[in-house]
């Protein structure tokens, strides 16, 4: 069986009294160390897949399964990484990295040690100790990912990790997460509704619609990183989603012939 | 060059209050002595400060402040943090709070007093309620706007009670609560006064209450003055504190 196993997934929420569908019938499998994209319009499900995976919003039909084990509740082996940073701003940005690591037995110097060695790798180290109203957001969300990676985790769950920053600190981000993972080598799911940031950074995209959320198709990406975004082939990949999102103007074709 | 300027406002602006006071003075018809010019009321200070009696009430008064409005601060926030945890809880509580909240604490001061009798517990006792509804209620409110993304964060990295309680819970409420600590701070103060005008023989509030008995209108206006002052001096030093712990949290 692989690494993470869907099987008929599905999600419904009860609001006002009206039942409302928001995952429907996913199957997927993921292996370990590839780098998913959950794409898709809002409404679509795909952070919700992700915080089910996570553990977070349990599925309340079929099962989701981690190395063979049933999805219950998050774990301190898979680290999320949100929107919105989810750092703690009473704390410096090193004592926000050492968050995951004070359950753990490990030495003031270990513990001191291993968030230097994490704040390098997201080039933060001459900002130890900032409070993060103090860094801007591309800065906010590299200390997410080294408090992330801090615990060592065999999972990283990113929901829309980059929405919130501009375009061009955006495009940076993404190398430094391609980078860093390709290095670490950790299974990443990763939701956006960014059809070139998913075609840049995926081994697979998994394309889903809305109304109800399901699975639409897995498109395999067959390019290498570093990708070049305004290659033949980045284009055509990109082409096949706009064709699983059914964007493209058929009728213009029909009426051609 | 700011503190230089803040120091001439405080001067300004009392000088003013003095002024007007003697003004009231040479054009009141009253006897000096139901109302006495602001010298006068100096030289009543004077008496009690030389005759040691100020000092013996301001710590009486003290005494009862400390343990009440401490007590109270305590036990709300204990309080405030266990119901906020529990919203379904506090659903039931709450009407209840609702209702004992807009009672004044001196409405409740013939019933201590006939519980207690005179002494230290009635003013304690109107202390205590004076700052328990503002901030159990705060803390409360503080608690339940915790923002979910500090809570999801806290279960994925394994963080549980108690840890939650002082790495998460705290510090994330912490400038709501200190903010409603401050501002209980003086409302208690002004029960206090309250307080001892009715439940005690002793302290600044039945000062002023003796005052009266004796007709000595400038001992009574000059224990206002020092409760004003000391009001002033709480409030200040609670706000240097509270900026302190702030900053060590990291808050604005």
């Amino acid at each position: 069986m692989s690494y993470i196993h869907i099987e008929n997934a599905g999600k419904t929420f009860v609001e006002n009294g009206q039942e409302f569908r928001a995952l429907t019938d996913v199957n997927l499998d993921i292996e370990k160390g590839e780098f998913i994209c959950l794409l898709g319009p809002s409404g679509c499900g795909k952070s919700t897949l992700l915080n089910a995976i996570a553990g977070f919003d349990l599925v309340n039909e079929g099962s989701i399964t981690i190395d063979g084990k049933e999805v219950t509740g998050p774990s301190t082996k898979n680290v999320t990484i949100f929107q919105n940073y989810g750092l703690l701003p009473w704390r410096t940005v090193e004592k926000n990295v050492a968050l995951g690591l004070e359950n753990k037995k490990l030495s003031k110097d270990e513990r001191a040690g291993i968030v230097r060695s994490y704040l390098e790798m997201v080039k933060l180290e001459g900002f130890a100790k900032s409070y993060p109203r103090q860094l801007s957001g591309g800065m906010k969300q590299r200390v997410a990912i080294a408090r992330a990676l801090a615990v060592e985790p065999d999972i990283l769950f990113m929901d829309e990790p980059l929405g919130a920053l501009d375009a061009i600190t955006r495009m940076k981000l993404q190398d430094d997460i391609l980078d860093i993972c390709k290095r670490e080598k950790k299974t990443i799911i990763f939701v956006t509704h960014d059809i070139e940031e998913a075609v840049y950074l995926a081994d697979r995209i998994v394309v889903m619609t809305p109304n109800p959320g399901k699975v639409k198709g897995v498109l395999k990406v067959p390019l290498h990183h570093f990708r070049d975004r305004t290659s033949g082939d980045f284009l055509l990949v990109r082409d096949k989603i706009f064709d699983l999102l059914n964007m493209k103007n058929e009728e213009a074709i029909e009426y051609n012939i | 060059m700011k503190k230089l300027n803040s120091i001439k406002y405080v001067v300004v602006s009392l000088a003013i209050l003095i002024i007007i006071w003697q003004v009231a003075f040479i054009f009141s018809d009253y006897s000096e002595a139901l109302f006495p010019s602001p010298i006068m009321a100096f030289n009543a200070l004077i008496e009690l400060l030389t005759s040691g009696q100020l000092l013996e009430s301001f710590i009486t008064s003290m005494g009862r402040f400390v343990i009440g409005y401490g007590l109270s601060v305590i036990a709300a926030v204990i309080l405030g943090l266990i119901l906020g945890s529990l919203p379904r809880v506090f659903n039931y509580v709450n009407p209840m709070l609702q209702l004992l909240r807009p009672i004044s604490p001196t409405a409740w001061m013939p019933f201590v007093v006939l519980l207690f009798g005179i002494g230290d517990l009635p003013a304690i006792v109107i202390i205590f309620i004076a700052a328990f509804f503002p901030v159990l209620l705060s803390t409360v409110s503080a608690i339940m706007k915790i923002d979910d993304i500090y809570f999801r964060v806290s279960e994925n990295f394994g963080i549980r009670q108690p840890a939650l309680l002082w790495k998460v819970i705290l510090p994330a409420a912490f400038p709501q609560i200190a903010n409603a600590i401050h501002l209980a701070l003086g409302s208690a103060w002004i029960f206090l006064v309250a307080g001892e005008m009715v439940g005690a023989q002793s302290g600044l509030g039945y000062q002023i209450i003796d005052a009266r008995n004796n007709v000595r209108a400038d001992l009574l206006l000059a224990t206002i003055f020092v409760i004003g002052i000391i009001g002033l001096l709480l409030d200040y030093l609670l706000g240097i504190v509270e900026k302190k712990v702030l900053r060590a949290w990291g808050g604005e």
